[in-house]
């Protein structure tokens, strides 16, 4: 059956020799190497479960009022958008639970794809032959950001509403064109013309989809021409040679555990933890807000940033260069991104290490490296955490300014430490390497001298 | 110990059908109604069972061997090869510098042609819209219902949010709050004396700072001993003061809000003496150059 299958296939496609080298294809074994498998499998999930909720989402800021099943919003009025979602989470069935099922695993797609990202960077896997794999696999995470905010925008509740002003204002805020670009983007000063929730949905289900997708398809496609990478091994040329299981029959069944397992834990998030419970923040209105509105995860760093950028707009006269929540919500993220994308190639400049690498750092073994990563990695940490003062405030009383100055503060003094110490760290780890290389070196050739006589 | 890890999968893998078959079930039973942690825990289960089998499968039962591959290597001939044609087909035109400025200019054009009709996608160049509002002098203010709000009705302990009579409440220039000061300690502008009757204020609602609507009076920067009353915008913090003509005491705003003139009519209600001291919302190049219309 199975050969006549291959057999039929191949005289038609020619593609057993293709099919061969796929099933041969080596996978260095360590656990790390799973993460970013992670984040294509909640892709998965997203891409399926995001289509479902197409059939039933109505993208339209027309209003209406409510009369379904949900009591505290009955006789409201609110837009369709917001309607249809809040249908979905009460009058179909399974509907909230594909629909939380698709939230979680857009939180845990950009989780996965970070600690990726920082997989391959602390262990140095970015570097030549594959630093354009890894600029890729950047883009991808810059894309799911806009992504995710354009997916829980449109739903047009309190939350979104809030959302989209903020992002209206960073909008407005760029120099010299800003005005108009706001405008060309949301079709009418804020709120926006009718049409912004159209523009909304089609970039969240088609226009950055495909891109990722395709992305996502180049990434994968240069990674398996490339090969893996893979951690030293004593005794084997690591650099020459790649070492570990066959995809076929070694690595498939735990990749397929991994993404059904993956599965698993995002439809049980879906059905037994909340997430965005829309009816509960209510249709949002320009006059609206609430206090301690978190964005999802993925964009509290810009929250934080925009907290701790003193209050200041950049003015000419009585002309504005640059309003304030450009710094915080425009320049801030591009920076980060910067730095990461531009790395492998300072480091290139910087350590006149031009080679092709296809073993992997441990992250002592590369002491500066590890060490300003990890201050940066702080300095992005801490404005991250500085946009969730306001529940420290409201949770442990701890003044909101005062809090804004120790983040002002940490961020100065925090990364320059981290560094520091970071690669003492790492050089004593260094050390310490040598001494049990030390050791074992002799204690084999004592073993070899206490065997001679013999 | 094979055979019992075979068992093991079976099990594993009939679990996995029967969570999949509750799923069904669950989703069939009208009278459970809306079930989702029924059916989370019964389809997560089902794949959680399945992974489970996959990978004892892949532990147990699939043995696998340890393979090495050459890490590919560059190959020069090849590149040498499309060198070679590319420069060979490129040696046969002899104005190149012309073709490749003319081939430049269409493209250029072509491009910037193709992506012209984006322009429509909204005002590019007017940004007129931007400071226009609703407000005109001796339009009233009215709550959500569209009530008109009276003069005697404001209380000094809270603040209120009000719109322009019979426009659109959803147009950021619309949403004003409206708040009860010690007439004596107001701080006006010399031109704005007239604009706060009885000590009632009014100020866009829109922050200055990234146009969320500030809606918290005091709290939580100044706690609510604290006299001093405060407006502030719960998503950066930004703190303004009613009593200075809404200037920004603490936070990342730019401007202070916009005050919008009042007056209170004949019967007693509250009414717009005018537009807003500037434009409202947050600010672009051209914010402080032009005036609220
Ligand atoms: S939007 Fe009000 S402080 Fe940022």
């Amino acid at each position: 059956m199975l050969r006549r299958a291959v057999r039929t296939l191949d005289e038609r496609t020619g593609s057993a020799p293709f099919l061969h080298k796929a099933l041969r294809y080596v996978f260095p074994d360590h656990w790390s190497f799973l993460l970013g498998e992670v984040a294509l499998y909640a892709f998965i999930v997203l891409v399926a479960t995001g289509v479902y909720l197409t059939l039933y989402f109505e993208p339209s800021l027309g209003k209406t009022v409510y009369h379904g099943t949900y009591g505290p919003l009955r006789g409201m009025q609110m837009s369709e958008a917001y309607k249809s979602v809040v249908d979905i989470s009460y009058d179909v069935k399974a509907g909230l639970l594909i629909r939380q099922t698709h939230h979680w695993a857009a939180d845990v797609f950009v989780a996965a794809i970070v600690l990726h990202l920082l997989r391959i960077f602390f262990t140095g896997a970015f570097r030549k032959p594959r630093d354009l794999t890894y600029l890729i696999g950047l883009m991808m995470l810059g894309l799911s950001l806009p992504e995710g905010y354009a997916g829980y925008s449109m739903v047009d509740d309190l939350l979104s509403g809030m959302g989209l002003a903020i992002g209206y204002s960073v909008a407005l805020s760029i120099p010299v064109v800003g005005a108009n670009v706001g405008q060309l983007i949301w079709g009418a000063p804020y709120p926006g013309a009718h049409s912004f929730e159209s523009r909304l949905y089609i970039a969240h289900v088609f226009i950055f989809p495909i891109l990722i997708g395709t992305l996502l398809a180049v990434h994968l496609a240069l990674v398996a021409s490339r090969h893996h990478t893979q951690f030293r091994r004593r005794k084997a040329d690591g650099q020459r040679r790649v070492i570990g299981v066959p995809a076929f029959p070694g690595q498939a069944p735990k990749s397929l555990g991994l993404m059904v397992g993956t599965a698993a834990l995002l439809f049980l998030l879906g059905g037994l933890v909340q997430i965005n419970p829309i009816w509960l923040w209510g249709p949002y209105e320009t006059g609206l807000s609430t206090n301690g509105a978190q964005p999802d995860w993925y964009l509290g760093w810009l929250i934080g940033a925009m907290r701790l950028v003193p209050g200041f707009d950049v003015t000419i006269g009585r002309y504005t260069l640059v309003p304030n929540p450009l710094w915080g919500g425009l320049l801030f993220p591009t920076l980060v991104f910067a730095v990461i994308g531009l790395w492998p190639f300072a480091e290139r400049r910087l350590t006149r290490d031009r080679r092709v690498h296809n073993v992997l750092d441990r992250p002592r073994d590369a002491p500066w490296r590890t060490a300003l990563g990890a201050g940066f990695l702080t300095f992005v940490l801490l404005v991250f955490f500085a946009g969730s003062a306001d529940r420290a405030y409201v949770s442990y009383n701890v003044d909101y300014s005062t809090q804004i100055w120790i983040y002002r503060a940490l961020l100065i003094t925090a990364p320059v430490a981290v560094t520091w110490l970071t690669r003492r760290i790492c050089l004593g780890l260094q050390r310490s390497d040598e001494i049990d290389e030390e050791r074992e070196a002799a204690e084999r050739e004592a073993r070899q001298a206490a065997q001679a006589p013999a | 110990m094979r055979r019992r890890s075979e068992t093991v999968v079976a099990l594993l893998l009939f679990c996995s059908a029967a969570c999949a078959v509750a799923f069904v079930v669950f989703y069939a039973i009208e009278k459970l109604g809306r079930n989702t942690q029924y059916m989370g825990l019964a389809l997560g289960g089902s794949l959680a069972f399945l992974a489970a089998a996959l990978i004892v499968t892949g532990d147990r039962l699939v043995e696998t061997e340890q393979i090495e591959e050459e890490y590919p290597l560059p190959d020069e001939a090849a590149q040498e090869q499309v060198d070679e044609l590319v420069a060979d087909t490129g040696r046969r035109f002899t104005r190149k510098r012309l073709l490749g400025t003319a081939a430049g200019l269409a493209g250029a054009s072509l491009g910037a042609a193709l992506i012209t009709p984006a322009a429509s996608l909204g005002p590019v160049l007017d940004t007129d819209p931007l400071t226009r509002t609703p407000w005109r002098r001796g339009r009233r203010l009215v709550d959500t219902h569209g009530t008109p709000l009276r003069a005697d009705e404001v209380d000094p302990k809270t603040f209120y949010t009000a719109y322009p009579e019979g426009a659109d409440h959803d147009l950021i220039g619309s949403p004003v709050i409206v708040a009860r000061l010690d007439p004596g300690r107001l701080r006006l502008p010399r031109d704005r004396a007239a604009w706060a009757p009885e000590g009632i204020v009014a100020y866009s609602k829109i922050c200055t700072h990234a146009a969320c609507a500030v809606s918290l009076f005091r709290t939580p920067r100044f706690p609510p001993t604290q006299p001093r009353p405060a407006i502030v915008c719960p998503c950066h913090y930004s703190t303004f003061d009613p009593a200075e003509a809404g200037k920004v005491i603490f936070g990342p705003a730019g401007r202070p809000l916009p005050q919008l003139p009042l007056m209170v009519t004949a019967a007693g209600e509250l009414a717009a003496g005018g537009n807003f001291s500037g434009p409202v919302g947050p600010s672009w190049s051209e914010v402080r150059n032009r005036r609220a219309t």
